[in-house]
């Protein structure tokens, strides 16, 4: 089904766009990990919350989510994998799903880490970073996950499910991915072994993977007053922006960023009439 | 003309015959397949006469998908009189398929 708005990521400035489009009278969808996933999840406490201090972080985001949901706010787990516009809407990938909204809201946190060497020239010619969606395409084949979410090992099972030989690395610092024109080998943290595939399963996708084109600054997503990227109908909020990396920064700029996309979605759906 | 579904046993004598040819691999359980169908469905239908476009489902046709060294889908393979010359993987927008076609038209 089409929405109004859909926000990516289910952290503070998500759930706070998320919120902030309901208060507009407009249908909102968030994808997101998992709440456990959220960095801010394991935040002991948050003493910088004005008028709630000592809440610990899951506290926190349990309190936003069902703020949220009371709000009329829909929820979809999962990783969004490609955006791309196509006339006036938005189109989105989520696993084996598709999804469109008028508007689309970033808040996918930050992407820790650089790519790995291999990684980029040999994509789709053996690196993947989505089992359920490129899994069958290696059944009886080789493959390495590199597991940087809570959810990389359950995709892990998932490959093995189908008939995959799955070698799995819990979260490894440094590898490299060798091939010439397709993957044959992975080495990671010194050790090398012959696979056909790697899927790569981080917590989040660097934004200009997601949106080719998409202005940024230090890896950070420029964004103007209205929290407004150069992409249209494209809005980003929270840690993606760039510092402070902070909860009340997120949920601020969430609200903007509702607001804005809520405001999009309408203009859109009057021209569109 | 509408998209044509191409199968393993018609599918070199089909492309032999095309001087361009542009063909999506897919699969019904693939989200960002679903996302690239509509644009190449108005390729076959803007570059028809020109060019043939095709689709081939990697769960029906496995062994084209190994010929052809499919690994991540969507991919979209690009061909003259059956070789291929040029191939895009990952959804893209339609600029990206119609610069291909239209430079080798």
């Amino acid at each position: 089904m089409s929405y109004e708005v859909l926000v990516i990521g289910g952290g503070p400035a998500g759930l706070s766009a998320a919120l902030n489009v309901r208060a507009r009278g407009r249908s909102v969808l968030v994808v997101s990990n998992p709440l456990e996933e959220n960095p801010l999840w394991r935040a002991e406490k948050v003493d910088n919350y004005l008028g709630m201090p000592g809440m610990s972080g899951a506290q926190l985001l349990t309190e936003m989510r069902r703020h949220a949901e009371k709000a009329g706010v829909e929820f979809r787990t999962g990783k969004v994998l490609s955006a791309m516009r196509m006339g006036e809407n938005w189109y989105v990938s989520i696993g084996s799903d598709m999804e469109s909204a008028r508007a689309l809201v970033l808040a996918a946190g930050v992407a820790r880490g650089k790519k790995f060497p291999g990684e980029a020239e040999l994509l789709g010619r053996g690196v993947s970073y989505c089992a359920t969606c490129d899994g069958m395409l290696y059944r009886g084949k080789s493959v390495a996950v590199l597991g940087y979410s809570d959810t990389a090992r359950g995709e892990a099972d998932f490959l093995r499910s189908i008939g995959c030989s799955v070698t799995y690395f819990d979260r490894p610092r440094a590898c490299v991915i060798n091939g010439e024109n397709q993957v044959e080998s992975l080495t990671c943290d010194g050790e090398t072994i012959r696979v056909d595939g790697v899927f790569l399963l981080r917590p989040t996708m660097a934004p200009t993977d997601l949106f080719p084109g998409l202005e940024t600054e230090n890896g950070y997503v420029t964004v103007n007053r209205k929290m407004a990227t150069n992409l249209p109908g494209l809005f980003a909020a929270g840690d993606c922006t760039g510092g402070p990396l902070q909860v009340s920064k997120a949920a601020g700029e969430g609200l903007v960023a509702g607001q804005s996309a809520a405001a999009w979605a309408a203009e859109q759906s009057r021209k569109s009439k | 003309m509408a998209i044509k579904h191409l199968k393993t046993a018609e599918f070199d004598e089909i492309m032999d015959a095309a001087p361009l040819a542009m063909v999506d691999f897919w699969a019904s359980w693939c989200g960002p397949c679903k996302m690239l169908s509509p644009t190449v469905e108005a390729l076959a239908e803007q570059y028809e006469g020109k060019a043939l476009v095709g689709k081939v489902n990697v769960d029906e046709e496995p062994d084209l998908a190994r010929r052809f060294g499919v690994m991540s889908i969507p991919t979209v393979v690009f061909l003259k009189n059956g070789r291929e010359f040029d191939r895009k993987v990952g959804v893209m927008p339609v600029e990206a398929f119609t610069q291909v076609l239209d430079k080798n038209l």
